[in-house]
């Protein structure tokens, strides 16, 4: 079969067809670019933090009625240490560890600068400071790839927010390597924050991300061996192995029982799977809307096609029982409206990756979004053309069904 | 009944049968009018939410200094002055008093706790604010007033609460007079705010991001505040670690943690506080405090809002591409109309040749895309409502409780339905006036 009396006929309905194409187009432009920011947004949740997040909650309590002065330092670090004592002491309860803030909590985060020279002035490398104790690595489910961990001698104390030069530090792996890429980081001296006193590197961990959700360099974290002393504290927990609803609820009347003067808020108390589903409601939301949309649009446009080759069959009867009685095969006559159809649609789709590009760039340089990859775009065509070849068959059918007589009486 | 009416109705009852000749073709037109107008408004909705201007009346004149107390160093490749200042800035700032109004302002979330009852303290959140902040952002009052100018610089321990704070601790009734403990101090009552909840929270976008699920149910006078060691709970930034720890430390560091706000009334007004900025700039080179060149920046609010990138970009391209999709439905409507019409060109013909006008034909087309829009934006009206409702329940909360249905949306999304419709079929309607009654009576 020739392509040139198919374009004749098409001339025909030039309206309709450059309405097909102008919609193939569109549409084609819009899904590739909604799957590929469904593509990104997956691919930001499916990171790994680095934690063993089942049975992982977090505590966050404040005391009431006594100032962050420093006369009130060694009472503050009192009543925190009497709570850890508390919490190790539940049943439900495995291990837990005061810590500053968590990956993905996005706040609390303590960023500064890991220097391989004291008072540097450019930093080596910018990460993340966790303030723990030495039950850190068995409360995150962090594993020690390299040196050793911090011991309860290590453990030092210090007012809320005073980093200080720590003797020690634990890094995780992803830092250890950038600063010292021939993996020899256990035993080498770091300077953080600009300190002129060194922190000796100890032990390097498995990943651990920052806390964050928007970092670049999600990874680098520094464990240091401190306990911060505030008005408030917070603990990470980990639950015995399925135990962490049972622990989460038994916590707060332990604290209560053994210091009645706090607050525990209503979210004070936030399992690990809660922080993460918070951390990433805006991406699940967009990834969910950007597939609402694109299957709209796939539906609406495959109707569309639906419908107007249903139209173009009715209007045909009489040339399709004619060219049936001229010899015509069923299979020609589908094959005709499938191949008009993947003329359509194919010149549709090329327009569709101009525009796909087109709308890529404006999203790009309005909205700070990566560059659209090929594989999307290929996959958008083809999806495209196998749905509208699919929409065409239905109505191509009915015409395959046109019996040459009938056609040629109604003349 | 007159002429028009009577012919209104009759191009109605046309269509009617129209529709129920294809009531496949008409469902699948009603249905992607409706898809295509609800996406574009439910995300609209979203985005009218938190594009919208907190202050409309006095956005302009409110404006938002920043000092580069830190030099190029830690600018960056922006070339920008830290975002807030420290707190020699601003206690520079509020002293010399150069704007109409001003205030600094810092988040917080103290333990409260009323002091007759024995009940439990609770953790609340609010700001330290100067006692210009209330007149300067118009926040509206239920009972008494904010606080003087004296009591900030007496450092009175006095305090605003929010009314749903007074409605918790005082069971709704004029609390001004009474105390609070905040943090182990006693506090009088001074103001009861009116419900209060701007979006995004423009005086304070560094700490809260801009838009904020946590109330605003407490506010104290700055100077009080940091006196009684309230901590800072909002972001601090710092280039060097403070000496001391809590407020005392952050006082006499270079760290970036408070939020400033000031009034200028007219361009001059302006232009001299932005000249005074870069007096005082140069004031801290020549005394050998720094040693760079006065870098600072003085941003009206909604140019402060933008630079903060206070508008989520998922809101824009959302909104982007829900209208992408409202313009592949019209698309396709359009192209089903014409579908729908030109098979009708056998009627049109007939019409034609026993006297009705091109005129008449195009009311009866029109008429007939306009029901079709009229039935896509009810449907359309339904389906935004679910929408919405799923946007509560898919985006952050402080986000989400923004998106609402209101008059305006509901006109918007009839309207957007029928002109969008209208234009959908007006292509479709010239072709069916242009159809000849002889060609088509010729096939009969």
């Amino acid at each position: 079969m020739t392509v040139h009396p198919m374009i004749s006929a098409l001339r025909k309905h030039k309206a309709g067809v450059a309405l097909i194409v102008l919609q193939v187009a569109l549409t084609l432009a819009i899904v590739c670019n909604a799957i590929f920011i469904i593509g990104t947004r997956i691919e930001r949740i499916a990171r790994p933090t680095g934690l063993d997040e089942a049975d992982l909650f977090l505590i966050t309590q404040q005391w009431v009625g006594l100032g962050a002065s420093a006369d009130n330092m060694e009472r503050l670090d009192a009543m925190q240490r009497e709570d850890l004592a508390t919490l190790r002491g539940l049943p439900e309860v495995a291990s837990a560890t005061p810590i500053s803030s968590l990956p993905l909590l996005d706040s609390a985060a303590w960023n500064g600068a890991v220097d391989l020279r004291p008072v540097q002035s450019n930093a080596s490398a910018k990460a993340n400071f966790y303030f723990a104790d030495e039950a850190a690595l068995p409360t995150l489910g962090l594993r020690l790839l390299a040196g050793r961990n911090f011991e309860a001698g290590d453990v030092q104390h210090k007012p809320f927010g005073d980093v200080g030069a720590p003797a020690i530090v634990i890094v995780s792996k992803d830092l250890a390597d950038r600063l010292f890429p021939d993996g020899d980081a256990v035993g080498k001296s770091v300077y953080l924050d600009g300190n002129a006193a060194p922190s000796r590197i100890v032990g390097i961990t498995s990943r651990l991300q920052t806390p964050g959700i928007n970092d670049y360099g999600a990874y680098y974290s520094v464990l240091v061996p401190s306990r911060f002393n505030s008005t408030f504290s917070r603990y990470a927990v980990r639950a015995k192995p399925g135990q962490r609803d049972a622990a989460m609820r038994a916590v707060s009347a332990a604290l209560y029982r053994v210091n009645g003067q706090r607050v525990i808020a209503d979210d004070g108390i936030r399992s690990y799977t809660d922080i993460r589903q918070q951390a990433y409601r805006a991406d699940i939301g967009m990834a969910l809307l950007m597939c609402g949309v694109s299957l709209i649009l796939l539906c609406v446009t495959a109707a569309g096609i639906f419908g107007l080759t249903s139209f173009w069959v009715d209007q045909r009867r009489r040339q399709i029982g004619v060219r049936r009685a001229l010899g015509a095969r069923r299979r020609d006559v589908l094959s005709y409206f499938q191949l008009e159809n993947l003329l359509i649609v194919g010149t549709g789709a090329m327009a569709g990756v101009a525009l796909a590009i087109a709308l890529n760039l404006l999203l790009i340089s309005r909205y700070e979004m990566a560059r659209l990859p090929v594989v999307h775009v290929l996959l958008g065509v083809l999806l495209m053309v196998c749905l509208s070849q699919l929409s065409t068959f239905i109505p191509a059918r009915r015409a395959v069904k046109v019996e040459p007589a009938s056609a040629i009486r109604s003349m | 009944m007159d002429e028009g009416a009577r012919l209104f109705s009759y191009y109605v009852n046309l269509a009617f049968r129209s529709f129920r000749r294809s009531p496949g073709l008409t469902a699948l037109m009603v249905l992607a009018i409706s898809f295509g107008v609800a996406a574009t408004m439910t995300t609209f909705a979203v985005f009218r939410a938190v594009s919208g201007d907190p202050i409309p009346w006095k956005s302009s004149r409110l404006f938002v200094p920043q000092v580069d107390t830190w030099g190029p160093a830690a600018r960056g490749s922006s070339g920008e002055p830290p975002n807030a200042l420290d707190y020699g800035t601003a206690s520079a700032l509020l002293r010399d008093h150069r704007g109409t109004l001003q205030s600094a302002i810092y988040k917080l979330s103290p333990a409260v706790q009323a002091s007759q009852t024995g009940s439990h303290p609770i953790n609340v959140d609010g700001h330290a604010v100067g006692a210009e902040f209330f007149p300067m952002l118009d926040v509206p009052f239920r009972y008494g007033s904010g606080w003087s100018r004296q009591d900030d610089e007496a450092r009175a321990n006095v305090a605003v609460i929010s009314e749903r704070l007074n409605r918790r601790l005082f069971g709704g009734e004029n609390s001004v007079g009474r105390t609070l403990a905040i943090e182990g101090r006693s506090y009088r009552i001074v103001g009861v705010l009116r419900h209060w909840d701007p979006q995004p929270r423009f005086f304070d976008v560094v700490n809260t991001g801009g838009f904020s699920a946590a109330g605003e149910d407490l506010l104290l006078p700055f100077n009080t505040a940091i006196a009684a060691g309230i901590a800072t709970t909002g972001n601090t930034a710092c280039n060097k670690n403070p000496d001391e720890a809590g407020i005392a430390g952050l006082v006499h560091s270079g760290c970036a943690w408070i939020a400033y706000l000031v009034q200028l009334d007219s361009r001059d007004a302006a232009n001299a506080y932005r000249r005074y900025l870069d007096g005082y700039a140069r004031q801290l080179k020549d005394s050998g405090a720094v040693q760079w060149e006065p870098n600072n920046r003085l941003r009206d609010l909604p140019a402060w809002l933008d630079h903060l990138h206070v508008v989520p970009p998922d809101t824009g391209v959302s909104l982007l591409v829900a209208l992408g999709l409202l313009v592949v439905c019209l698309v396709n409507t359009s192209g089903l109309l014409l579908a729908k019409f030109l098979r009708r060109s056998g009627e049109i013909g007939m019409r034609r040749a026993v006297g009705a006008s091109r005129t008449a034909i195009y009311a009866q087309f029109l008429i007939e895309s306009g029901m079709v829009g009229l039935a896509g934006g009810c449907l359309g009206l339904g389906l935004t409502a679910i929408g919405v409702m799923c946007v509560h329940w898919l985006l952050p909360a402080d986000i989400a409780s923004l998106a609402r249905i209101d008059a305006v949306l509901l006109a918007l999304t009839i309207c957007l339905a029928l002109l969008s419709t209208l234009l959908a079929g007006a292509y479709p309607t010239l072709r069916a006036t242009r159809v000849q009654p002889s060609l088509q009576l010729k096939a009969f």
